[in-house]
C-alpha cells in the first residue's frame, strides 16, 4: 500500500512535467495549427536558462594563491566571484544558492521573446503549409538550436542544484501512520509538482476569465469569423506563442535541480510530449494536462519491480503501449475534437 | 517501353546511368589533392546512397501518394536485418536467402502494424506507428537481447550452426556474405592518372535492386492503384461516398513500403553483417520523413536525392577535421588562416549537425517541393517551359 | 600493373606516381604482394580515430581526440614525449612509426553501432587507415572490432568496459587496454567491505543493456562472496531520465547500500535523483545508507556536481596518480590544453603507442605480426603500473583504481580522491572464468 502511494506521488511528480511541456504544444497547435517540433528545445532553452544565470552569479576574477597548487604543480589561481565582492562571502554564497529561484524570473521575458522571434521570424510563414514542412523547419530549428547550445555548454550535463532550503525529503509516512521512510518524498519535487499546477492553472484562466483569452479561445474555434468581425487576432496569437514558450521554459527551469541540464534533454522529452498530447486529444488543453498525469502515474506503477518481475520490459513500452490502446478505444484520443488533424 | 511511358522511361535510364556510373561520378578528384576529403565514390558510402534511396523510394509509396505519415518505418528496416543476419547465422552465406527472408519478415511485420494503425488517420495515425517502432526498439535493445544481440547488435560468430558453408573459413575466420562465392565486399579498382576509381561487388547488387525498386515505384505511381492512393490523399471522405473502401489500398501501400524497408535492412545486412537496434529508433524513422520531404515528397526521384544528401552530409561532413582545415587555408596569412578556420570549424566535424539542421530550413523555407523543385528552377532558368509543365503532380506538396 | 602498385594508396598521396593512362583493373584484395589490407606507403601511416563527436558522450570523444593528437604528436617527435620516456619498452624514437611520419583521419561514431561501422569502413575504403581506434561505449566497440576483424585491420579500443569486449565477442584483431565489470568488482568488493563491513543488503538499479548486465553480474558476485545479501535488482530503461520511481522505493525495500549500474547521462541523472531523495543521510538497518557507483568517470562526476561527495566507484586511471608515466602524461596533456586528462583520454593514448610500440617492435604493419607482439606483452611506465597484454583474449591486465569522490575538491578537476589502487593479481581471472564465457579470438586476419 505505501509503494502504491509513493507510486502515485511519484506519477503526479513526472506527470506535471509531461502536463507543463505538453500544454505549451498544445497551445501552439490550438491556436495556430502549426506543429512544433522545436518545442523540445524551448524546454531545454529553459533548463540552460538557469545555467547561464547561475554562471553569471558565479562570474568571477582569478587570485593567485601560494600556498596551494593546481594539477601541473603551479600556483593555483582560485576563481572569486565577484559577488563575493559586492556583497561579502555569507550574502554571496546565498545568492549564488537560490539561482534557480533566482531564473525563473529572468526566464520570462527571455522566453517571451525567444517565442516572438520565433513566431514573427519563421513560424508565421508556415500557417498555410502542409504539416510535413511545418514539421521539417521546426525540427530543423531544434536541431540548430541544441547544436548551438552544444557549441557553447559541451555535451555533458551541468550541474544545477536547487538551493540549500530544499535539499533532502519530506516523509509523508509518518503522517499517513506507516512507519518512517516508507513514503518519502524531495522537497524540490514537491515545489516542481505546486509550481506547475499554479502554472497551469495560470494559463486556464487567463484563458477562461480574459477578454484576450476569450477572444483566443474564439480565434481557435474559428478563425475566420473573429478576423471579419475586425480583431486582429495575428497579434493575438503570437502572444499565445510567446507564453507558450513562457511555459516550456519555466518547466525547462525548474527541472534544471531534477536532472543536470544537457543539450539534449529537449529531444529526450520530444517524442514524450507528442505521445502525450496525442493521448490527451490534438488541440484539448484539459487533455494535455489529463494524459500528461496519466501517463506518469502510469510509467510510475510500470517502474515497480514487482511489475517488472510479472513483465519484464513493461517500463520500457508502457508509455506507448497505454497511447496504441487509448487510442485504438478513444479515436481522438481522450478529448480531442472532430477533424483535427485528422486528415 | 517496359510499360512506361516516354517521360518516365527516360528518367529509368537516367537514374541507371547515374547508378552504373556512380564509382565515376562520385570521385571528380583526384586521389591525394586537398579536394579528395570531398570524394564519396568508395564502397561503404556507395552502398549507403542506394540502400536508403530503396528506403525511402519505398516510404514514398506510402506517404508520397496516399499523404499517411509514418513515423515507424525504421522498425521493418531494422526487422529485415535481423532476419537477413539471422538467416545468415542459421542458412547460409548467401545473400539471396537472407535478402528474401527480410523482404518476408518486414511484409509480415508491416502487415500487423499496418493492420492496427490504419484504424486512424492524420497524426493519430503517425502516433500510432512512432508507438509500435519505440517498443521495438526499446524491446530489442534490452530484454530481446538473446535474439537482437541488444545493445551490441546481432552479429556472427565463429560457433553460428550454418547449414550450408562452413562456420568457419580454412583460416579461421568467419565467412562473409556472397552472391554464389562473389563476395558483397569485393571491389576492383581502377587507377586512371591520379584518379582511383573503386567498383564494389556489393554496391552493383544493391544499385540493381535500387533500378529495380525505382522501376516498380514508377509503375505503381502510373497504375490504377496509384491513382486510387492519390484519390485517397485528396479527399477519402468523398471516396467513401462512393462506396469504396479506403483501407485495403492503404493497407496494400502500406505493406508494399514496408517490404522496401525490409529489402533495404537486408541489403544493409548483406554488406555488413550486424544488426544494431538503433535502426529502429524514432530518429532513423525520422530520418527517412526527412531524407523524402528534403528530396520532394509526391516525385519519383526526391526521396533517392534526399537520401543521397542526408547520407553524403552524415559520412563527409563529419570526417573534416581541424588538422583538414588549416590545409586547406594554409595559403592565408596565420592569422587569417585561424580566423577562416574558427569560422567554419563549427559547421563541419563535430558540428556536422547544425549544418544539416540549416540546411533543412533553408530547403523548406525557399523550396517547399524540395530538391526536386530545386532542380526544376534551375531547369527551369535555361529553358522557356514553366517547370510546372514540366512535371504536373511533381510540385505537388504532401499533406 | 607498374611497381607502384606495392602499398599504392601512400604512394598516391605523396603524388610520386605518374602512372599516365589506363592501367589494368586490379582486384583490391590480391594486394597480395604487402599480405595485407592498407599496407602504407614509405613515408606515412595512417591511423583511424573514430569517436563521438555527437550525441550525449560527446564531450567524452572530444578528450579522446585531444590524446590521440598528443600521441601522434609524440610518435613523430613533436612536444616533450609524454609517456614515450617512461614507457619501458624504448622501441619508438620519435620518428614515426616505422619511420614513416604518423597522419590521421577522425570520424563521428554518433554512439551508434551502425554509424560507427561506417565511419570506420569509410576509413579502411576511403583514407587507408592501417588500425582503427576509439569508441566510448561496448556496443560501439564491439561493432568496429568485428568490423575491423573482417577487414583485417587492428582495432585498439577505447573506452569500453563490458566483460564482453574480451569476452564472448573477442576478436583477434581488436584489443583492449581499459578495464572490465569484472575486475570493477574484484576491486571494489575488499574496499566496499573493509569501509561498511561485510552485513549489508545491496539493491541494485542496472542500465538494460550488456554492459549493465555484465556490471551488475561482476558486482553482485563479488559483493556476494564477501558475505553481501542482494536484496532487489531492477533494470532501468536505457532512455529513462528521471530514476525517481526507482528510487523512491529503495528505502524502505530493507536494504542499505544502492549500486547503480549506470554510465555516462544515466549515471548522473540516478546519482543525482538518489541525493535529492535523501539517501545518503538516510540510515537503514541501523546503518548508515551508503550509494556505490561501480564505473566513474571524471567527466561523467562533473555533471553529478556535489553529489559525488563521499561516493565509492572505479576507474581505469586518474590524473591525480603519482608515478612517473602518469605525471609526464598529464603534465603534457596538461599544458597543451590547460586542463587534466580523463580517463578515456588516457587509455587512447596509452593504446596509440602501444600499437606504435608494438609495430615498431615487429617490424611490419602486418595485423598478424602486430597482434603477435602484442599478445603476453608486458610492459610497465604508462600510468598503470606493471601491465600484461594476455594473449588468451587480448585484455590488459593491470591495478585498478578505487576511487571516492571527493569532500572538499581542491579545484574543478579535483573530483575523486584515489582511495586504494588495487594490485592487478587481486582482478586477475583465468580467460576460462564463466563471466567472459562463450565465443571465441579465432584466428588473427591480415585481410589479404
Amino acid at each position: 500500500m505505501d509503494q502504491f502511494i509513493l507510486q502515485i506521488l511519484n506519477g503526479l511528480d513526472k506527470g506535471s512535467a509531461y502536463a507543463l511541456i505538453a500544454l505549451g504544444l498544445t497551445l501552439i497547435f490550438g491556436t495556430l495549427g502549426v506543429v512544433n517540433f522545436a518545442h523540445g528545445a524551448l524546454f531545454m532553452l529553459g533548463a540552460f536558462v538557469a545555467v547561464t544565470v547561475s554562471n553569471l552569479l558565479t562570474l568571477s576574477h582569478k587570485v593567485v594563491d601560494n600556498t596551494r597548487t593546481d594539477f601541473l604543480g603551479n600556483p593555483l589561481q582560485v576563481d572569486v566571484p565577484y559577488l563575493y565582492d559586492l556583497f561579502g562571502q555569507t550574502t554571496g554564497d546565498a545568492i549564488i544558492d537560490w539561482a534557480v529561484p533566482i531564473s525563473i524570473v529572468i526566464a520570462i521575458p527571455i522566453m517571451v521573446s525567444i517565442g516572438f522571434i520565433m513566431e514573427r521570424g519563421l513560424i508565421k510563414h508556415f500557417y498555410k503549409r502542409p504539416h510535413a514542412d511545418q514539421i521539417l523547419v521546426t525540427f530543423g530549428l531544434a536541431i540548430v538550436i541544441q547544436e548551438i547550445v552544444k557549441y557553447f555548454y559541451g555535451a555533458n550535463p551541468i550541474p544545477t542544484p536547487a538551493p540549500e532550503a530544499f535539499v533532502g525529503s519530506f516523509d509523508f509516512g509518518v503522517i499517513l501512520g506507516f512507519d518512517p521512510n516508507a513514503i518519502i518524498y524531495p522537497y524540490w519535487r514537491l515545489v516542481y509538482f505546486f509550481f506547475s499546477i499554479i502554472i497551469i492553472g495560470a494559463v486556464f484562466a487567463f484563458l477562461q476569465f480574459t477578454t484576450f483569452g476569450m477572444v483566443v479561445r474564439a480565434g481557435m474555434a474559428d478563425r475566420e469569423t473573429v478576423g471579419i468581425l475586425g480583431i486582429d487576432i495575428d497579434k493575438r496569437f503570437t502572444i499565445m506563442f510567446g507564453i507558450a514558450a513562457a511555459v516550456a521554459g519555466l518547466a525547462g527551469v525548474m527541472y534544471a535541480p531534477i536532472n543536470s541540464p544537457n543539450y539534449h534533454m529537449g529531444m529526450d522529452f520530444l517524442v514524450l510530449s507528442f505521445v502525450v498530447v496525442v493521448v490527451g486529444g490534438m488541440g484539448s488543453l484539459p487533455g494535455a494536462v489529463a494524459a500528461g498525469f496519466l501517463l506518469g502515474i502510469l510509467e510510475s506503477f510500470a517502474s515497480m519491480s514487482q511489475v517488472i518481475d510479472i513483465l519484464p520490459g513493461i517500463n520500457q513500452i508502457i508509455i506507448y503501449l497505454v497511447a496504441i490502446i487509448i487510442l485504438l478505444t478513444r479515436p481522438r484520443g481522450l478529448m480531442g475534437r472532430k477533424g483535427v488533424m485528422e486528415e | 517501353m517496359l510499360g512506361l511511358e516516354k517521360k518516365d522511361f527516360r528518367l529509368l535510364l537516367i537514374v541507371i546511368g547515374l547508378t552504373m556510373f556512380a564509382p565515376f561520378i562520385l570521385n571528380p578528384f583526384p586521389e591525394g589533392s586537398e579536394m579528395a576529403q570531398f570524394n564519396a565514390g568508395y564502397p561503404d558510402l556507395m552502398q549507403r546512397f542506394v540502400i536508403f534511396g530503396i528506403f525511402a523510394i519505398g516510404f514514398n509509396i506510402l506517404f508520397g501518394l496516399t499523404g499517411y505519415l509514418s513515423f515507424g518505418h525504421a522498425a521493418f528496416l531494422g526487422a529485415g536485418s535481423y532476419g537477413a543476419v539471422w538467416m545468415f547465422k542459421l542458412l547460409s552465406m548467401n545473400v539471396l536467402p537472407a535478402i528474401a527472408i527480410s523482404v518476408v519478415i518486414a511484409g509480415l511485420f508491416s502487415l500487423i502494424i499496418g493492420f492496427i494503425s490504419l484504424r486512424r488517420s492524420g497524426i493519430y495515425f503517425s502516433i500510432l506507428t512512432l508507438a509500435f517502432a519505440q517498443m521495438s526498439f526499446a524491446l530489442a535493445y534490452s530484454v530481446l537481447t538473446p535474439i537482437t544481440g541488444g545493445e551490441t547488435g546481432l552479429q556472427l560468430a565463429l560457433d553460428d550452426p550454418r547449414i550450408f558453408g562452413v562456420s568457419q573459413t580454412a583460416t579461421g575466420n568467419i565467412p562473409v556474405p556472397a552472391l554464389f562465392g562473389l563476395e558483397m565486399r569485393s571491389s576492383f579498382e581502377w587507377e586512371v592518372g591520379a584518379w582511383l576509381f573503386t567498383f564494389n561487388t556489393g554496391y552493383y547488387l544493391a544499385a540493381a535492386f535500387m533500378i529495380f525498386a525505382f522501376y516498380m515505384s514508377i509503375r505503381i505511381f502510373r497504375s490504377p492503384f496509384g491513382m486510387m492512393l492519390r484519390a485517397i490523399k485528396s479527399n477519402q471522405t468523398r471516396m467513401s461516398y462512393t462506396g469504396l473502401n479506403a483501407r485495403p489500398y492503404t493497407l496494400a501501400a502500406f505493406v508494399i513500403s514496408g517490404m522496401y524497408a525490409g529489402l533495404a535492412g537486408g541489403l544493409m545486412a548483406s554488406m555488413d553483417p550486424l544488426a544494431g537496434a538503433e535502426r529502429m529508433q524514432w530518429t532513423a524513422s525520422g530520418e527517412v520523413v526527412l531524407m523524402t520531404i528534403l528530396g520532394g515528397a509526391g516525385t519519383l526521384i526526391g526521396p533517392v536525392l534526399g537520401a543521397g544528401m542526408i547520407k553524403y552530409f552524415e559520412n563527409i561532413f563529419s570526417k573534416i577535421n581541424e588538422t583538414i582545415l588549416h590545409t586547406w587555408f594554409s595559403f592565408l596569412p596565420d592569422g587569417l588562416e585561424d580566423i577562416v578556420v574558427a569560422m567554419i570549424y563549427p559547421f563541419i566535424g563535430k558540428g556536422w549537425h547544425l549544418t544539416l539542421g540549416i540546411v533543412f530550413m533553408l530547403v523548406v523555407i525557399f523550396l517547399p517541393g524540395g530538391l526536386v523543385q530545386g532542380g526544376q528552377k534551375v531547369a527551369g532558368l535555361f529553358s522557356r517551359k514553366k517547370p510546372e509543365d514540366a512535371k504536373p503532380n511533381a510540385t505537388e506538396p504532401a499533406e | 600493373m607498374s611497381k607502384s602498385n606495392f602499398s599504392r594508396r601512400g604512394v598516391l598521396k605523396t603524388g610520386m606516381v605518374a602512372s599516365a593512362g589506363l592501367a589494368l583493373p586490379q582486384y583490391l584484395r590480391a594486394d597480395g604482394h604487402t599480405g595485407f589490407t592498407n599496407a602504407p606507403g614509405d613515408s606515412e601511416v595512417i591511423l583511424g580515430f573514430n569517436v563521438p563527436q555527437t550525441g550525449p558522450y560527446a564531450d567524452e570523444g572530444a578528450d579522446e581526440l585531444r590524446a590521440y593528437e598528443l600521441a601522434v604528436e609524440h610518435l613523430n617527435g613533436g612536444g616533450d614525449g609524454g609517456m614515450m620516456s617512461t614507457f619501458s619498452s624504448q622501441a619508438l624514437d620519435g620518428t614515426g612509426i616505422l619511420g614513416r611520419e604518423v597522419k590521421y583521419v577522425t570520424g563521428d561514431t554518433q554512439t551508434k553501432s551502425d554509424a560507427a561501422r561506417a565511419s570506420a569502413r569509410s576509413m579502411i575504403e576511403k583514407d587507408g587507415a592501417v588500425m582503427i581506434t576509439g569508441g566510448s561505449s561496448s556496443g560501439v566497440a564491439v561493432a568496429v572490432q568485428a568490423l575491423c576483424q573482417e577487414a583485417g585491420i587492428i582495432f585498439m579500443a577505447g573506452l569500453t568496459h563490458s566483460n564482453d569486449t574480451t569476452g564472448k565477442d573477442k576478436r583477434a584483431n581488436g584489443f583492449r587496454h581499459f578495464f572490465n565489470s569484472y575486475m570493477s568488482g574484484a576491486a571494489l568488493a575488499p574496499v566496499l567491505e573493509a569501509a561498511y563491513g561485510n552485513n549489508r543488503k545491496a539493491y541494485h538499479l542496472t542500465a538494460d543493456y550488456n554492459w549493465g548486465y555484465t556490471t551488475q553480474e561482476a558486482v553482485q558476485s563479488s559483493t556476494e562472496a564477501m558475505g553481501w545479501e542482494t536484496v532487489n535488482t531492477v533494470l532501468t530503461p536505457l532512455t529513462q531520465t528521471d530514476f525517481s520511481s526507482y528510487i523512491a522505493p529503495v528505502l524502505n525495500s530493507g536494504a542499505d547500500v544502492l549500486v547503480l549500474n549506470h554510465y555516462g547521462g544515466n549515471m548522473v541523472n540516478s546519482l543525482t535523483n538518489a541525493v535529492q531523495f535523501g539517501l545518503r543521510e538516510a540510515q537503514a538497518n541501523g546503518q548508515n545508507f551508503e550509494i556505490v557507483v561501480p564505473l566513474y568517470s571524471r567527466l561523467m562526476a562533473k555533471g553529478a556536481g556535489a553529489n559525488v561527495k563521499g561516493i565509492f566507484g572505479s576507474t581505469n586511471w586518474h590524473w591525480s596518480l603519482q608515478d612517473a608515466g602518469s605525471q609526464a602524461f598529464v603534465r603534457s596533456f596538461g599544458t597543451k590544453y590547460g586542463f587534466p586528462p580523463s580517463q578515456a583520454a588516457h587509455t587512447c593514448y596509452v593504446q596509440t603507442l602501444l600499437y606504435a610500440d608494438a609495430v615498431t617492435r615487429a617490424g611490419s604493419f602486418n595485423p598478424c605480426a602486430v597482434g603477435e607482439a602484442l599478445e603476453d606483452f608486458e610492459f610497465d611506465g604508462l600510468g598503470n603500473g606493471p601491465t600484461l597484454y594476455r594473449g588468451e583474449d587480448h585484455q590488459c591486465f593491470k591495478d585498478v583504481l578505487v576511487v571516492k569522490g571527493k569532500e572538499n575538491p581542491e579545484n574543478e578537476f579535483d573530483l575523486l580522491e584515489i582511495v586504494e589502487v588495487t594490485p592487478a593479481a587481486q582482478v586477475t581471472y583465468p580467460a576460462d572464468h564463466p563471466q567472459f564465457a562463450g565465443g571465441a579470438l579465432g584466428t588473427c586476419n591480415p585481410g589479404a
